[in-house]
Formats: structure tokens, sequence, C-alpha cells
């Protein structure tokens, strides 16, 4: 039973590849992954929507939309309709041809990095070797098309947003990578399945053998999680096109459903990213608990992507946006020191692989200390020229 | 200028590390998306309009049903935006209210430029327009946010009277008392 509906996902591509002749079953195959990852995908997007403004509606002690159908469940659909009939507007002196091309773009880099999360135990499109290595390739073309929107929009407010996007995103990148580095080092592989398999098992039944339980993933874990909040522009981190201080930043000049197109890959963006800190961190689709092992992969995978994401919304609610300059600053002077001293414990963690019994304690001692320290110490350095404060008020 | 130096508090360890600030900020708004939503959902629900509010300027008639406006033109007067025009008319000899002998003919608010005051009802002897609890005026255009007097009746209703004046009048007329 388990086993079926495991594989459930499986049979229904072979059934439907079936009808094909041999030669062309690969691609119908292939073909098949496009549109399951578009239709899940497609419709995760607008509920993922609609569950950000609930929530935030909630934290905010508002209901939220409730107008359009039950609980508001159409809201997604009703969004979409204004989008498309909304007049798209483009501006005389804008590049035509890459005004068009940047939301096409952003949304096809988006959609491509899907390809190389595991999804379930049989369930991953591309089985690449440089999985890892694609998904950043694909994540930083995104950055490219966010270029061009505001350089084809021919307006200089977008060409300074641009370039200011640009600048949160390159810096972030790199805490990314390195946050990203020690998975590969211990688990030896950049494939994204490996990895998941290699965290696999469970001490006493219960403890399962994800990364994030171990002190360099736990270091790694929040590093990769702050740096994927600025990569997707989210609050706090969301001054590319910070709404109540901004116009919208880059995609000032787009509107209807091009602007929606930007929102869609923002949120497919940051499904991608948490899919992928999932599978890094938290076990892919690896149950958390021996027994509970009888629930399908995928569905194991969905929770706690939807928790991340969750997570993610609750940050959104509660904290405040940074200054560019603080926000570079944590970037280069914080996470980048932090994750280049994380791969050195990472590194101590491979070696002391082996040890065992008390030694064992002195292993998680040493680790995290190597963490720890270097956190409030970097910290107590960046905040040691700014306080105490003196103020002037004009008596 | 003066300045005034503040005095911060050395931040503790726990507080250099933002963690446990950053933890009871998730856990101020984990707090409010537990409790119950303050929304009012408009048109289905409607506030409580508190005694003393003031709303629509309206027009009222007596418990006998005969609408209050004298047309004295206090209101119009004292109108500090000039919103109300009326034009007062005679109530011919043969009505059974003949002994008012004024009533208006026609009797316009301007909702664009009424400011909500109060001045027309404080001003009114014959305590018949009233600021009520309408709060929602809307129209299309100019035309629709005039309030004429059939418009400004059927608003106000019916208000409670003590005195009926004007039967004292009538009645003093008949039996010859007049004070």
């Amino acid at each position: 039973m388990t086993a079926t509906l495991e594989r459930l996902p499986l049979l229904v591509r072979d059934w439907i590849t079936g009808f094909f002749p041999e030669p062309v079953r690969w691609l119908v195959s292939g073909l098949l992954a496009i549109v399951a990852i578009l239709a899940v995908f497609g419709l995760y997007f607008a509920y993922l929507t609609l569950a950000e403004r609930k929530f935030l509606g909630r934290f905010q002690n508002r209901p939220g939309p409730n107008r359009t159908g039950p609980f508001g469940l159409l809201q997604p659909f009703a969004d979409a309709v204004k989008a498309l009939t909304k007049e798209d507007i483009v501006p005389q002196a804008a590049d035509k041809l890459l005004h068009f091309l940047a939301p096409c773009l952003v949304v096809a880099f988006g959609l491509i990095s899907f390809a190389v999360i595991p999804f379930g135990r049989y369930l991953i499109p591309v089985d690449l070797d440089a999985a890892v290595l694609y998904f950043f390739a694909a994540g930083v073309s995104s950055e490219l098309a966010l270029f061009m929107a505001g350089w084809a929009s021919h307006n200089k407010y977008s060409m300074i947003s641009a370039m200011r996007a640009l600048a949160q995103l390159i810096s972030y990148e790199l805490p990314l990578l390195l946050a990203v580095v020690p998975v590969i080092m211990l688990s030896g592989t950049l494939s994204t399945s490996k990895i998941v398999v290699a965290q696999g098992g469970w001490t006493f039944g219960i403890i399962p053998h994800w990364n994030v339980l171990t002190p360099w993933g736990f270091a790694g874990f929040f590093i990769f999680m702050i740096a994927a909040v600025a990569e997707t522009n989210r609050s706090p981190f969301d001054l590319p096109e910070a709404e109540s201080e901004l116009i919208a930043g880059h995609l000032t000049e787009y509107s209807g459903f091009k602007y929606a197109l930007f929102f869609m890959a923002e949120y497919f963006g940051m499904s991608a990213l948490c899919g992928l800190g999932v599978t890094l961190f938290l076990g892919g689709w690896q149950a958390p608990i021996d027994i509970l092992q009888v629930v399908p992969s995928y569905v194991w995978f969905m929770v706690k992507l939807s928790c991340v994401i969750f997570c993610l919304m609750w940050v959104r609610a509660t904290l405040l946006r940074l200054r560019i300059d603080q926000l570079t600053r944590l970037a280069w002077k914080f996470l980048v020191p932090l994750g280049l001293i994380n791969l050195g414990n990472a590194a101590f963690w491979h070696l002391s692989a082996d040890w065992s019994g008390p030694l064992q304690i002195v292993r998680w001692a040493i680790s995290a200390a190597v963490i720890v320290i270097p956190f409030v110490l970097i910290g107590r350095t960046l905040s040691s020229g700014l306080a105490p404060r003196t103020y002037r008020y004009a008596t | 200028m003066a300045v005034i130096q503040v005095d911060r508090k050395p931040l503790t360890f726990a507080e250099r590390t933002y963690i446990p600030q950053i933890l009871s900020g998730l856990k101020t708004t984990w707090k409010h998306l537990r409790s119950t939503a303050v929304t009012l959902e408009y048109p289905e629900q409607r506030p409580n309009i508190p005694p003393g509010y003031r709303g629509v300027p309206t027009l009222v008639k007596d418990p006998h049903g005969r609408e209050k406006c004298v047309s004295c033109q206090l209101c119009e007067f004292v109108c500090p935006p000039k919103a109300i025009r009326i034009t007062p008319g005679e109530i011919p000899p043969g009505s059974p209210n003949r002994q008012i002998e004024k009533a208006p003919q026609a009797f316009d608010i301007d909702m664009l430029r009424c400011i909500y005051c109060g001045f027309c009802q404080e001003v009114c002897p014959e305590e018949a327009i009233f600021l009520q609890n309408q709060y929602s005026m809307t129209g299309y255009t100019r035309e629709e946010m005039v309030n004429h007097k059939d418009k400004l009746l059927e608003l106000g209703g019916t208000l409670p009277d003590k005195h009926f004046k004007w039967e004292k009048k009538l009645h003093a007329e008949q039996e010859g008392n007049a004070h």
C-alpha cells in the first residue's frame, strides 16, 4: 500500500507514456514532468499568494481576503483575471523587445530551477549529477532578467533600482553558496537526490539524521535562509521594491500581466530556494520519524516546504526593513565570514567522523564553539562603533 | 541648539546577539495570529453610532405627520458653507395647518458643501432639522448629492414632540384665549 502510494506518480507517468511509441517516450515523460511542475506549482503559487495575504491579515488582526468564494478561495483567480484584463503599458522610449523579454525570462529561470529538486523518493524531474551547480546557475540568471527589466524600461529610477537590486542579490549570492558548500563537502556529491539519501536514517528511530541537526548544518541553514530571504526580495530585505518607500523599484514601468509575471517569478524563486533549503538541510522528502514513513515522501516534502514558507511569512510580518548599508554590511561583514568559518567547521566535522563515546560530546562542543564564538565576536565588532548615540533636539 | 545626552544602557550579552529580540518579536506576531480579527465587515456589519453623532442633516415630521419646518430660513443664514437653500412658500387659508402660515416650497441641502457642523440643528426654533445617524451619503453626480425636500423628509422620519405649539395656537384662536 505504502509502496504503491510512493510510486503513484511514476505509475501514472508510465500509464500515460504507454500510449506512445517507444522512440518518443523520453520526450513524453519529460513533457509530463514539465506539465506536472507547471500545474502543481502554478496552483501552489496561486494559493501561496492567498495564504500569504491571509496570514499577513491574521498577523495584523484582520481576516484577510474573504469575499471571493468561500473563505476567499477564488481570490487568486480573480487576481489573475484582473491582471490579464488590465492595460499593458509600454513606455514609448522603452526597448520594446527587452521590456517584453524580461518578465518572460524571469519566470522561465524561476521555473527551470525546479527541475533538480527531488520532490519525492522517485520524483525528481532531472536527476543531474551537478544539480546544485545547475540550480545556482539558473538562480543567478534571473538576476540578469531583473536588470534587463530595469534597463529596458528606459527610466532612470528603474535603472537605479535595478542596480540596487543587483547589488543586493549579488551580495547575498555569496553567503548562499557558502552555506551550501559544507553540505556538498559532507555528502560528497552535487546531486540533490543523493544529498537527500545521505540524510536518511534515524537515531533511536526518532532523531533524524538531517543536516540541520548538526552544529555546522544549523548555522548553515540559518545563513542559507537569511540569504534566501534576501535573494527573493522579501521583507525584511525587500529594498528593491519597498512598497512604502519606492514605487515599485525596477518594476515601475511594468503593468498588467507583465507585473503579475514578476510577482509570480518571485514566488517561484521563493518556493525553489525553500525547496533547496529543505533538500539540503531538512532532509528533503525524508520522514521526520521512522514510523511516519507510511506517509508518501512527496507529502513530506510539501509539508516541509510549506512550513519553511510559513516561517518566511511570519518573519515578514515581524521584522522591519533594513537600510541598504545595513543590508550589504550584514552580507559582507557578517554572513560571509561566518559562512567561511562554517566551511572549516564542516571540515572538522568530516575529519572527526570516527570519534566515538565521550569524544562525541567533545566533537559537538568544539563544533558548536567554532560557530558560536565567531558569531558573538563578529557581531560585537560590527556593533562596537554604533553606541552610545548622541541625540540632538531643537529646544 | 541644546544637546541632550541620552543615556543608553549598555546592551546585555543576549541583547547584543539580537536573537532574543527577534524571537520576542516573532512571539508577539504569533499572539496576533491567534487572536480574533478586529475588523468590521462593513456592508453586513454596521458600526454602533454613539449618541450625539452628527450625520447627514435631515428634516423631521411631528407625530401627527406634519412637516415641522416653517421656512424661517435661520438655518440658511447660519450655515457656514451656504449649503442650505430654502424657497419659502405660504400655506393656503383653507388648509388644516393654516395657522402656521408658512412652509418651505423647496428645501435643498447640497451635501458637497455641508460640513456637518450642526449649526442648523442648533439654530432651528422649530426643532425641524436634525443631524441624525445617516453616515453614508453617496452619489454618482453633483446633482445626486443635493438632497431635496422629499429626500430630507424621508431620511428624517418622525421624532416625538412635547409641545405641539401650533395646535395650541389653533386652539387659542378658536377659543379666543391667545395668552
